[in-house]
């Protein structure tokens, strides 16, 4: 245990050092975080009237990028069930990474929520009685609160324990955190569908209230984490001694090739289904593809979130394209971005138009909403760099064998 | 209808002292001790769910909020917290026949109810159909228009508010409890409670619930003194609000202030447990709907026609 320590606090200690790139990197994040703070402070001042959102498009960019990050907290859990389970030898030597992008995208999602709020200062009424009065289990906002901390907990403790038997130079041992590895994969579903069963369950909207709207967000959601995984591994294995298998990033692009597949058939039956029976509920999918009533603001946000999607399905289809890190990286790219929008303007944003009484209010958010998002994304990067940069020394081993050469040198004194 | 009916929906002696007290209301506002309002603040972050509170809490609180409100609106400002009445469950009723789109109902209701002028909040949203097209075509429906004269020759018009429905989807998914369903049907939100997540605007169908988006502006001149604590006191940015059958009106025994304006008598209200009342003849008696029944969302606010003509 004392071991353990004296290598974390090593670790910590060098956590400010680093070449000219890290610190380039890091006063960038800083400069982005501390516009965010500013216009933060705008809104806490003015309200939310700086925003673009209004009574009839309720909910906007900061919940579109909720959305989207609990999608991508789903890449710890794809690639927890193969490492742990099947043992696969690559992917198990990054699954700390992975789990470390789930608590990342789990903080985000917690920061979307909290700028989004009237009143934030009451975040404590959420708790349950006697603090607060949660509605549980009615909303299934409540439900959210407490599986997306839950999920944070069990990865911050998966990763402790990771670093921990890492320090000390040995494996972890399976059969002490099995139970938590096996209650983390239902839970990392749960978070995507209770956070898909908010939207679902509201009869008022039935954009969202269609069967299909579950399904469809894990599936883009097992798109595009691990294909936000996909590059951060291959530049981890540029900028540090962590080696990672070739073998391990092409079974995450072999995986995505299956949930795009997935992603794209579930977005066909919905089309098929809303204009071959042509009702009046088909107007949100109308106005996200083809504009409706001459107003169409997302439209071709749409046409290229699909052609982005659709590219990268066959790069990742085609075994020669995804085993070429050129093809596989451009395919990467565009499915975040396809998912992205996908995800964020276009689950979100149609749920209100029209809205329940039939008007179109075109959203798009305003510069001010769009710094405070750049912000909190800038957050998430700083605390990802961060963690990787105190987890790398651990896992190569590095600080472990320079403790034990110490003690070593100690004794021979 | 006659007019005994008329004048007090609930049959029950009305209590004439809050006129005079809104009238003393200049006199003692100019008597508070001055007070820094931000000497409140710790004391309203800890007050409790209004349905948390004992009586005694209740009274506390309201005293508390009656001095802040009165010192940022430089008046003196009641709150009341009258509870429902037992065998009481307010119904609505509108005459689409009648209704000549006037928004007569909406600037009464910003008043009464101190709805914000800027950013302009409206509780009740008055909807224009083209006649002879596709019947409650909401999509199709004009929220804006802005006709010289009503009512226009090729049109009608459904006005559409809170419809209090006895199985709200807004309580349903509000996280904090901040809304939920008063035992005479009315829905009300606890504007210190509320955290402003907009869930509830989300789920509601009817397009009914209004956000404070920044700090709400009214005249101070206009701003109407006598509230209640779950209906029109002044809220604060940040929170959602959405009309409430005038909580303080109705539970006092008076009709809510859209019915009174309505100058074709389109709007009607009363006790739907109550066999005798003006509602419970319209339900029974015309062909009413409610709106997007399709939902069960049971709203107590129905639709009805008296006649052919507009
Ligand atoms: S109309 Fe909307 S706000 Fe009013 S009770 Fe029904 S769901 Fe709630
Ligand atoms: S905005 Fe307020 S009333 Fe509406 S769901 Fe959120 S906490 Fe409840």
């Amino acid at each position: 245990m004392a071991d353990a320590i004296k290598v974390f606090l090593k670790s910590f200690i060098r956590l400010p050092k680093g070449g000219a790139v890290f610190y380039a990197w890091v006063a960038f994040l800083l400069v982005l975080i501390s516009f965010g703070l500013g216009s933060y402070i705008k809104q806490i001042d003015k309200g939310l009237i700086i925003t673009a959102m209004r009574d009839q498009v309720s909910w906007g960019f900061y919940i579109a990028n909720f959305t989207f990050l609990v999608g991508v907290a789903a890449a710890a859990v794809l690639l927890v069930i193969p490492a742990y389970i099947y043992q696969f030898k690559p992917i198990k030597e990054i699954v700390l990474f992975g789990e470390m992008v789930a608590i990342t995208a789990v903080t985000m999602c917690i920061l979307f929520i909290m700028v989004d709020l009237g009143q934030p200062l009451r975040i404590l009424h959420i708790l349950p009685k006697p603090i607060g009065m949660m509605n549980f289990p009615s909303s299934l906002l409540a439900w959210d609160v407490i599986v997306l901390n839950g999920y944070l907990v069990i990865n911050i403790l998966l990763v402790l324990y990771t670093l921990y038997r890492l320090s000390l130079g040995k494996e972890y041992k399976l059969s002490l955190v099995l139970p938590l590895i096996l209650l983390s994969i239902p839970w990392a579903i749960s978070i995507h569908t209770v956070t898909a069963f908010l939207y679902n369950g509201l009869s008022a909207r039935p954009f969202w209230n269609a069967s299909i709207l579950a399904p469809r967000f894990l599936a883009s959601a097992f798109c595009s984490g691990p294909a936000l995984m996909l590059i951060i591994l291959q530049l981890m294995r540029k900028f540090s001694k962590v080696e990672i298998d070739n073998k391990a990033i092409f079974k995450i692009s072999e995986l995505i090739a299956y949930t795009m597949g997935i992603n794209l058939f579930l977005l066909g039956a919905e089309i098929f289904k809303e204009f071959y029976s042509g009702g009046i509920h088909k107007a949100p999918l109308e106005y996200l593809y083809f504009g409706l009533h001459g107003k169409n603001l997302l439209t071709p946000w749409m046409w290229t979130s699909l052609m982005a999607n659709i590219t990268a399905f066959i790069i990742f289809l085609i075994p020669k394209t995804r085993e070429n890190f050129i093809t596989l990286n451009i395919g990467a790219v565009l499915i975040f971005i396809g998912v992205y929008i996908e995800k964020g303007l276009g689950l979100i944003i149609p749920g209100f138009i029209p809205d329940s009484l039939g008007e179109i209010y075109e959203y798009w958010p305003t510069n001010t909403e769009s710094i405070i998002t750049i912000g909190i994304w800038a957050v998430g990067a700083l605390l990802y760099t961060l963690m990787v940069k105190f987890a790398i020394p651990i896992y190569t081993g590095e600080l472990v064998a320079e403790n034990r050469a110490a003690a070593a040198a100690q004794r021979a004194k | 209808m006659s007019n005994k009916i008329r004048s007090n929906p609930l049959g029950i002696k009305l209590n004439r002292r809050t006129f005079l007290k809104g009238a003393a209301a200049g006199i003692t506002a100019s008597a508070l001790p001055f007070q820094n309002a931000e000497a409140f603040i710790g004391e309203a972050f800890l007050q409790k769910h209004f349905k948390e509170m004992t009586d005694v809490e209740i009274k506390g609180v309201i005293e508390r909020l009656e001095k802040e409100a009165s010192l940022e609106w430089r008046k003196e400002i009641h709150i009341s917290a009258a509870k429902a009445k037992p065998g009481v469950k307010f119904g609505y009723g509108l005459d689409l026949s009648r209704c000549i789109g006037c928004r007569k109902c909406v600037s009464a209701c910003v008043r009464e109810n101190n709805q914000s002028r800027t950013p302009q909040v409206h509780w009740i949203s008055v909807l224009r159909f083209k006649k002879g097209e596709k019947w409650l075509d909401l999509e199709n429906s004009e929220k804006y228009y802005n006709p010289k004269e009503v009512p226009e020759k090729d049109f009608f018009y459904m006005p559409v508010q809170c419809q209090q429905c006895e199985d709200p989807p807004c309580v349903k998914v509000c996280p904090t409890q901040a809304t939920w369903k008063e035992p005479d049907g009315i829905v009300v939100i606890d504007y210190n409670w509320c955290i402003g997540c907009r869930y509830c605007m989300a789920a509601c169908p009817y397009g009914a619930r209004r956000f404070n988006w920044a700090k709400p502006n009214i005249p101070q001149n206009e701003l109407n003194a006598e509230t209640h604590y779950l209906g029109n006191r002044p809220r604060y940015k940040g929170v959602v609000e959405k009309c409430t059958f005038c909580i303080q009106r109705t539970r006092a025994g008076k009709y809510p202030a859209c019915v009174e304006a309505c100058p074709v008598g389109a709007r009607k209200f009363g006790n739907l447990l109550d066999p005798k009342s003006e509602i419970r003849y319209l339900i029974e008696n015309k062909r009413v709907f409610r709106l997007k029944e399709d939902l069960n969302t049971e709203p107590k606010f129905y639709y009805f026609f008296t006649g052919w003509q507009v």
